[in-house]
């Protein structure tokens, strides 16, 4: 019994950290530049398709693959940002909703006339696949590496944001973007970096979930609840809260699909109604 | 008085394109196809239309003497309000003298009142679920029921000794069809059904429900998913958790494996047997002109699924029905033409039901091996005369 209880809770883990790893760049662009990006699941989609690509047509490995990915989303990121998204910094919630929900669609129709619409054949190295026994318990060999890659960039995001200039320089862009300009902070350019990371984040994410979540042109429009969920739970700006919340959520769905498996689906959004209920802010939100 | 002049232009300009209508439909026949043809089900549209422009290729263009005018609308997916209100449309406006396609069921089911008013004969090219043709009296089908295609495998299984198993299907529809039909042949041939589990449909990662399984140790389990996204997923952490070296055997229906998305569902899939009424790689003189024909006029980027053979069929079956009317295009006389109707598909004899006005076929058991470095389903037993359980046991 504690051998199955332990496995399940891995999985949960793994399970969790994907959704961290896949989240943690819409926690960046929400929480910390206040902007809605709704469109963040389309840059984690992007990333997928750079990763698939790669090692359909071009025969690169799958752990190449990854900072390619991260990279290229956070190029075409900037890109997208200096033409459309800073227009949007200064209007309200609802028009960079519109804009961001716009943008989704056009990527949705855009990758479905280039890959068309069905699954993308995702093949993992064989050192990545299957199980190996940890002090008696079998865990799948890639959920480890799962936890590993997120434990990392949860503790580079967090050192970057509050141990780094450049995270200074995000926070008080954030706070007071007149005193910054003020101090001599190219805010524009803090903004613009900023909302890379986060993107490349999400691309990154994507390349990394697309064995486990599958890829389809419907990607973000799939996933884009299970993100705002591990955001909202988790505060938004809160690196840690994204981490802890998507552990939360990760492991509650995980036993409840175990060992309820007749009401396993729903409980995720009755733990996430629960849980804003009692800090309506995020497990580790700041009150603003 | 220009509101009037207006009106008037626009009234002469309808009665002009009306009769243009009435001129035109004389020799030619127009179809309706109402499916999905962008979304992300687009690709059933796509091999639809595929289906469809081959027969009319085979036959240059014409259906009993006639020339074919085909008119596609789009709904984007499960669409019940869009598909009536384009069979409204296609009825009303385009004057079509047969519908055809319907992908999703519930969509099917919309188009049902429609047509009976109208009498406009349907013929449904995959919708699945089986009371559609009891809906209407104007409706037939070419495709398959989902307790067609289940049934065979509880059955095929029983042969081989295999006495008990573990169910997990899709929570929707089509997921309790299978479910209920799999059981009652199952428990019919008494077998024993020792567990099952309905998953959500947005369900990303099924290794929870694949470790319970292994956790209970049935001697197999017996899964049906919609076509897609599900069936890769489902048999990744299937082979992850290694339920295969457990000594846990997997059967499932054709959905699992199907030819659109086998490629790129992987090794994953190798080895497992399933229960259809299509493979592409069927071994049939018939079929090997069908592929052939297929690959000819459409590149070989995409492969003929169980789609496009539905949408041959339905093309045959339409001109199998005005062959005996005699060009008749009256919707009384084309439903009774249609009844009994046999034709050789290159997916093997089939036959509409006189009774039910459902289809009668052979369901294949297959297993998915790899033919010239490509993952194909090869056929190895069969059942013929295969008539949907759920309407045999009313």
């Amino acid at each position: 019994m504690l051998a199955i209880l332990l496995t399940v809770l891995f999985d949960g883990l793994a399970y969790g950290m994907l959704l961290f790893l896949i989240s943690i760049g819409l926690s960046v662009t929400m929480g910390m530049m206040g902007f809605v990006n709704l469109a963040h699941g389309a840059f984690a989609m992007f990333g997928g398709y750079v990763a698939t690509t790669l090692m359909q047509r071009a025969g690169v490995p799958f752990l190449v693959t990854l900072p390619v990915a991260f990279a290229l989303v956070a190029l075409a990121s900037i890109v997208v940002e200096r033409l459309l998204y800073q227009r949007l910094y200064r209007r309200g919630p609802l028009d960079q909703v519109l804009f961001t929900v716009g943008l989704t669609f056009m990527s949705v129709a855009g990758i479905t006339w280039f890959y068309g619409p069905s699954q993308q054949p995702v093949v993992l190295p064989a050192f990545l696949q299957g199980q190996v026994s940890i002090l008696g318990l079998e865990v799948g060999i890639f959920r480890l590496f799962l936890v590993a890659v997120g434990l990392l960039v949860a503790a580079a995001v967090v050192l970057g944001v509050e141990r780094t200039r450049f995270g200074a320089k995000i926070r008080a862009a954030v706070d007071n973007p007149v005193m910054a300009t003020g101090l001599g902070i190219n805010v524009g350019g803090v903004f613009a970096l900023t909302f890379a990371i986060g993107s490349g984040l999400a691309g990154l994410g994507g390349a990394l979930g697309i064995q486990i979540l599958g890829l389809t042109p419907a990607f973000p429009l799939k996933y884009l609840v299970l993100f705002l969920i591990v955001v909202s739970v988790g505060g938004l700006g809160s690196v840690g809260g994204a981490l802890l919340a998507a552990c939360v959520v990760g492991v509650i769905d995980m036993m409840t699909k175990y060992f309820l498996p007749e009401i396993g689906s729903f409980i995720i959004y009755a733990v996430m109604v629960a849980l804003l209920m009692w800090r309506p802010h995020g497990l580790l939100g700041k009150k603003s | 008085m220009m509101k009037k002049a207006g009106l008037l232009a626009a009234l002469a300009l309808a009665g002009a394109s009306l009769a243009n209508v009435a001129v035109a439909a004389d020799d030619t026949l127009r179809i309706g196809v109402i499916a999905t043809f962008s979304g992300p089900y687009a690709d059933y549209g796509r091999q639809f239309d595929a289906g469809i422009q081959l027969y009319l290729k085979d036959h240059d263009g014409k259906i009993a003497g006639k020339k074919v005018e085909i008119v596609k609308k789009d709904t984007a997916g499960p669409g019940p309000d869009a598909a009536k209100r384009f069979a409204q449309e296609l009825i009303v406006r385009d004057k079509v003298n047969f519908l055809t396609g319907l992908d999703f069921s519930p969509n099917a089911y919309a188009v049902a009142p429609i047509v009976t008013q109208a009498k406009i004969p349907t013929v449904v090219m995959n919708a699945s679920s089986s009371a559609i043709t009891t809906s209407s009296p104007y409706i037939a089908r070419v495709s398959f029921t989902v307790q067609q295609d289940s049934a065979p495998m509880a059955q095929w299984m029983l042969k081989n000794g295999i006495k008990e198993t573990y169910v997990v299907v899709a929570d929707y529809a089509s997921g309790t069809d299978a479910h209920n039909a799999f059981e009652k042949a199952f428990a019919a041939g008494g077998g024993k059904v020792v567990g099952s589990v309905r998953t959500p449909m947005n369900n990303p990662d099924f290794s929870a429900y694949v470790q319970r399984i292994k956790d209970e140790k049935p001697q197999s389990v017996f899964f049906f998913f919609p076509s897609g996204v599900m069936p890769p997923a489902f048999l990744k952490a299937w082979k992850e958790r290694g339920l295969d070296e457990a000594g846990i055997k997997l059967f499932a229906t054709g959905e699992a494996t199907d030819d659109s998305y086998l490629q790129a569902t992987g090794d994953v899939a190798l080895g497992l047997i399933t229960s259809h009424h299509y493979s592409y790689a069927h071994p049939s003189e018939l079929n090997k002109k069908f592929v052939k024909n297929f690959y000819a006029a459409f590149g070989k980027e995409m492969r003929p699924s169980y789609f496009a053979i539905t949408a041959y069929d339905g093309m045959a079956a339409i001109a199998g029905a005005l062959e005996k009317t005699k060009g008749d295009v009256s919707g009384d006389k084309v439903m009774e033409a249609l009844k009994g109707l046999k034709l050789e598909s290159p997916r093997g004899p089939i036959e509409i039901d006189a009774a039910t006005r459902d289809i009668v076929q052979t369901v294949y058991i297959r297993k998915v091996e790899k033919v010239d470095g490509e993952l194909v389903n090869v056929e190895f037993d069969k059942f013929e005369r295969v008539k949907d359980p759920a309407k045999e046991a009313q």
